[in-house]
């Protein structure tokens, strides 16, 4: 019988059988004992291209494409613009269907990307160097966390309530492997405590981990948490959206020593969590202690300029258990996109980005501020996401708004109980004007249809 | 050789236009505290759009990848990547899906999720499944961290992993990530694991013992049987590596062999494209006594309803956010069901037959030291052509010559000068040929012209690279 994708016909078996001087392939299996074979699979029979593309349709169609809303979710998984051209360079075979680079002399697009990649992230974050990517900035987190610890020796682990919950558990999940102790550093109005860092901080911290803009949105000033944390000898660690990197400060220019994060939101869609890119970076005197795949630039034996993995003395394939990290695969082709994306925005195009996504957000926060029963419960600065508390269960209003055709937000009260009918709204340059109106005038009514319900 | 993009740079070129905001703008000073706004830009390069898709379609031109070259690479599996797999991914009622969408308006993904599962459950004769890590060592560690739980729930604090000397790198390295001390088990003659060796060791201090198999030397573990039982006896688990999971695809199941917890690639068995090192994606199975460890969430489906629990008090919690690499898994699931039971079986089948083929077509040339049947992939050994002046090192390169990519070489450690080749079941019986021709032909050049290989290779974009420099003064950024 025939199948997609292998080519042999019976007769080409027989004579490669023939070849190998056995009678039939499941001789070349004779040494799986006999009483395992007996099982039957539960999967379907073959089907043909054309069946599948219909089934998988089928189920597409059982979904709500956030394309089909007024999207006002992020929380880690932002929808934005995604340049014709990134997906068109995602196409190409010779990157999609290529292996990892370790054979350089057949590997360097590959490797010039991934180090385009390093320099790019490096000048967003201000720091010296970046690697090739991590699955996600949720594990790099603990990646950066084990980073820390080895650099300064010791095992305390300060990470803030207000970097992602989920960022948070996967640390949580880590930390039992290396004996790390993670302490979260409380919040009050939304942002790290000072008076209880300060009590938290004591000389067996390796790194205080904090997320720029936070989880709830907010800007923090990082010069001070860096400060704090580097008074005792441990290090500072920021989780950074690259999307706000055009308009927010370096983390490097206000003392990080490890910068981590999500680039997502540079050329990949939200897929539903995944596949995203982590980016990590740091400063020269570290490069030994980062995990990951690294590209340098190098000669061939002719002189002329060439790339290459690089410092793979600090891997698993070649240190195993003594290695930094077990990561191998990681998310080239993610950080690919992110690549065409900077490259296409540019100096200009990322301030842009970050500075529209900001303005809009602050006009639709102040809207929705003045509408009777809202308001902003958290102080402060903030950048494109922002806390507001609904005059009603927020499940109510959400369900409401998704009536109206507007994901309005994501429920807050999920991870923090005491942000009661709270959700956490999220604007971008895709949020057109025409849109955030249309979410203003819409919680309006549907306000005001609650005050003529309850009189 | 293409120029850096930075070099090519204009100031005030630009590309992607954005619209403007539409609002009344303000000065960031009167948003964000003045410490905390950018003092001087990145260093982002000024291109056009015409610049970058030349750029990146000329990079492209300097890479092999599977649809234009053939791969033996053992233990990667490099199939090839049906394209309709990455039209289903790109279907805006997936792709478009935020993670934060409530249930009701995500009923397939849900879906495709919990019968992906299923398929994988059966297809590896375990209980369940988790889909959230994103790749095989993520995986690992999954499968790890939840022995540990189990051990732990037992009130039992184990401090071992044993790890065949043929493992691959990931699994120690993952073992000691989790806070295991690493134990190495030695392989007999015939390449397997030596149970003397591994009875030696087992003890009440090991949590559990990391094999994969077929193992990295193509062999079948023979005596997995009996491995199972004294591994079970002394309370310790088996931890299954997926790596090379294409071998035995309806063939035989690691559940049934005693196996009680694995991860997959699905960037290797299952088609998904590796993308230059990734994104893959490494769903963990595990047998019934290993369920409550799984992480948070899993899909479920109750009353006409797919949803996700969180109810698993004795989870080892989140591994990744979210529900992991989500457009691999699309594309894993359409290629099962295009492949179908019978013809995941067939292609198990077609990668073991073309692996033996070739190793049929070289072994009078080759030293091959392990001579029973291999199962999807087999190492040789360059010992007889380094004593002629000519590594394995060089032959790798040399093959890059005739557009073939080079083997996995100098693995596994424990055979000089190894050559692994995993040729899997996509390739035509004329591709074979042509690999077994060049081959020879290397072999023969080692012979009679051994500078052709040892300054191989030659034909490639860039000559011998210089790792040394690379290391030792270490370039990493082009601005910084």
């Amino acid at each position: 019988m025939n199948f997609s994708y292998l080519p042999h016909t019976e007769a080409e078996r027989a004579e490669m059988l023939k070849a190998i001087g056995v009678a039939s392939i499941d001789e070349l299996y004779a040494a799986v004992p006999q009483r395992l074979r007996d099982f039957s699979l539960e999967i379907p029979t073959a089907k043909s291209e054309f069946e599948v593309t219909q089934h998988l349709k089928e189920l597409a169609n059982q979904n709500r494409s956030t394309n089909e809303f007024a999207s006002f979710l992020g929380a880690g998984a932002q929808r934005r613009f995604l340049p014709s051209a990134v997906d068109w360079i995602l196409h190409r075979s010779e990157f999609l269907t290529a292996y990892t680079p370790y054979q350089p002399e057949v590997s360097q697009g590959t490797l010039q990307v991934i180090y385009e990649f390093q320099t790019m992230i490096s000048q967003l974050t201000g720091m010296d160097l970046a690697n090739a990517s991590m699955y996600d900035a949720s594990t790099a987190t603990p990646e950066a966390a084990f980073m820390a610890m080895r650099l300064t020796r010791r095992r305390r682990v300060l990470i803030a309530a207000n970097v992602h919950p989920e960022y948070r558990e996967v640390l949580h999940t880590y930390a039992a492997g290396p004996g790390a102790e993670v302490v979260e550093v409380p919040l009050s109005g939304g942002r790290v405590e000072m008076g209880k860092l300060q009590e938290l901080l004591t000389g067996d911290v390796a790194c205080l981990i904090i997320q720029v803009p936070s989880f709830f949105g907010t800007v923090e000033d990082g010069r001070a948490l860096a400060e704090a944390v580097h008074a005792v000898g441990g290090l500072l660690v920021v989780v950074a959206d690259p999307t706000t990197l055009g308009v927010l400060e370096a983390p490097g220019a206000y003392g990080a020593d490890i910068v981590i994060g999500e680039a997502q939101p540079f050329g990949n869609p939200v897929s539903y969590g995944g596949p995203y890119v982590g980016y990590m970076a740091t400063k020269d005197k570290y490069s030994r202690q980062l995990p990951g795949r690294i590209v340098g630039a190098t000669t061939d034996s002719s002189g002329q300029r060439c790339f290459t993995l690089t410092l793979q003395t600090r891997e698993q394939h070649i240190r195993r258990e003594k290695a930094t990290s077990n990561i191998c695969s990681n998310q080239a082709l993610n950080a690919l996109a992110a690549t065409v994306y900077m490259e296409l925005m540019g100096k200009d195009g990322l301030y842009e980005l970050g500075n529209v996504s900001l303005q809009r957000a602050h006009a639709l926060a102040s809207a929705i501020a003045a509408l009777p029963g809202f308001s902003l419960p958290v102080d402060g600065a903030f950048f494109n996401e922002f806390v507001v508390k609904c005059p009603m269960p927020v499940d109510t209003l959400l369900e409401k708004l998704r009536a109206a055709g507007i994901l309005g937000g994501v429920k807050l009260e999920t991870w923090y109980p005491e942000y009661k009918d709270c959700m956490l709204v999220a604007v971008t340059e895709l949020n057109s004007p025409a849109e955030i109106e249309y979410y203003v005038s819409t919680l309006k009514s549907l306000t005001a249809e609650k005050a003529v319900g309850a009189r | 050789m293409e120029a850096l993009i930075f070099e090519k740079s204009t100031p005030g070129h630009r590309e992607a236009k954005l619209p403007t905001s539409g609002v009344a703008e303000k000065p960031l000073s009167e948003f964000l505290p003045a410490g905390m706004i950018r003092q001087e830009a990145p260093a982002l390069p000024e291109v056009t759009e015409l610049d970058v898709m030349r750029h990146f379609n000329r990079l492209s031109q300097l890479n092999f990848a599977i649809d234009t070259n053939f791969y033996p690479l053992g233990s990667c599996t490099m199939k090839y990547n049906p394209k309709v797999n990455e039209l289903t991914a790109r279907m805006d009622g997936f792709s478009g899906l935020h993670p934060y969408q409530p249930v009701e308006t995500t009923q397939g993904a849900l879906k495709l999720m919990h019968d992906l599962e299923k398929m994988l459950a059966s297809l590896t004769g375990m209980e369940r499944v988790t889909l959230q890590p994103a790749a095989g060592a993520h995986g690992e560690f999954t499968g790890i961290m939840m022995i540990r739980a189990y051990h732990e729930a037992k009130g039992e604090q184990r401090t071992k992993v044993l790890v065949p000397d043929s493992a691959h790198g990931t699994n120690p390295a993952t073992a000691a990530l989790a806070g295991y001390e690493v134990v190495s088990i030695a392989s007999n003659e015939r390449g397997l694991v030596d149970v003397n060796d591994l009875k030696a060791h087992l003890g009440p201090d090991v949590a559990c013992l990391m094999m994969t198999n077929p193992n990295t030397l193509g062999l079948f573990e023979e005596e997995i049987m009996e491995i199972a039982e004294v591994v079970h006896a002394q309370g310790a688990l088996l931890y299954y590596d997926g790596a090379n999971l294409n071998a035995i695809m309806g063939a035989v199941r690691p559940g049934d062999m005693g196996f009680d917890v694995m991860h997959m690639n699905l960037h290797k068995t299952m088609s998904t494209p590796h993308g230059g090192g990734g994104p893959g994606a490494g769903p963990v199975a595990v047998a019934k006594r290993l369920v409550p460890f799984l992480p948070t969430p899993t899909v479920e489906f109750a009353d006409g309803q797919y949803f996700l629990s969180f109810d698993r008090p004795q989870s080892i919690g989140r591994v990744r956010a979210f529900f992991g690499n989500f457009g691999v898994l699309v594309r894993a699931y359409t290629y099962m069901l295009t492949m179908g039971r019978d013809g995941l079986t067939q292609a198990s089948r077609d990668a073991v037959l073309n692996a033996n083929y070739i190793k049929a077509g070289v072994k009078d040339l080759f030293d091959i030291p392990h001579t029973q049947p291999c199962m999807h992939e087999f190492v040789l050994s360059g010992d007889r052509q380094k004593a002629l002046g000519a590594n394995t090192m060089a032959m790798a390169k040399r093959l890059l010559d005739f557009g073939i990519h080079a083997p996995t070489i100098y693995f596994p450690l424990i055979v000089h000068e190894a050559m692994m080749i995993e040729p899997t079941e996509t390739e035509s019986k004329a591709t074979l040929d042509r690999f077994i021709a060049t081959l020879r032909q290397i072999a023969h050049e080692v012979e009679t012209q051994p500078e052709l290989v040892t300054d191989a290779p030659h034909t490639t974009p860039i000559s011998k690279v210089d790792e040394v420099t690379a290391a030792r003064k270490p370039n990493l950024c082009w601005t910084c």
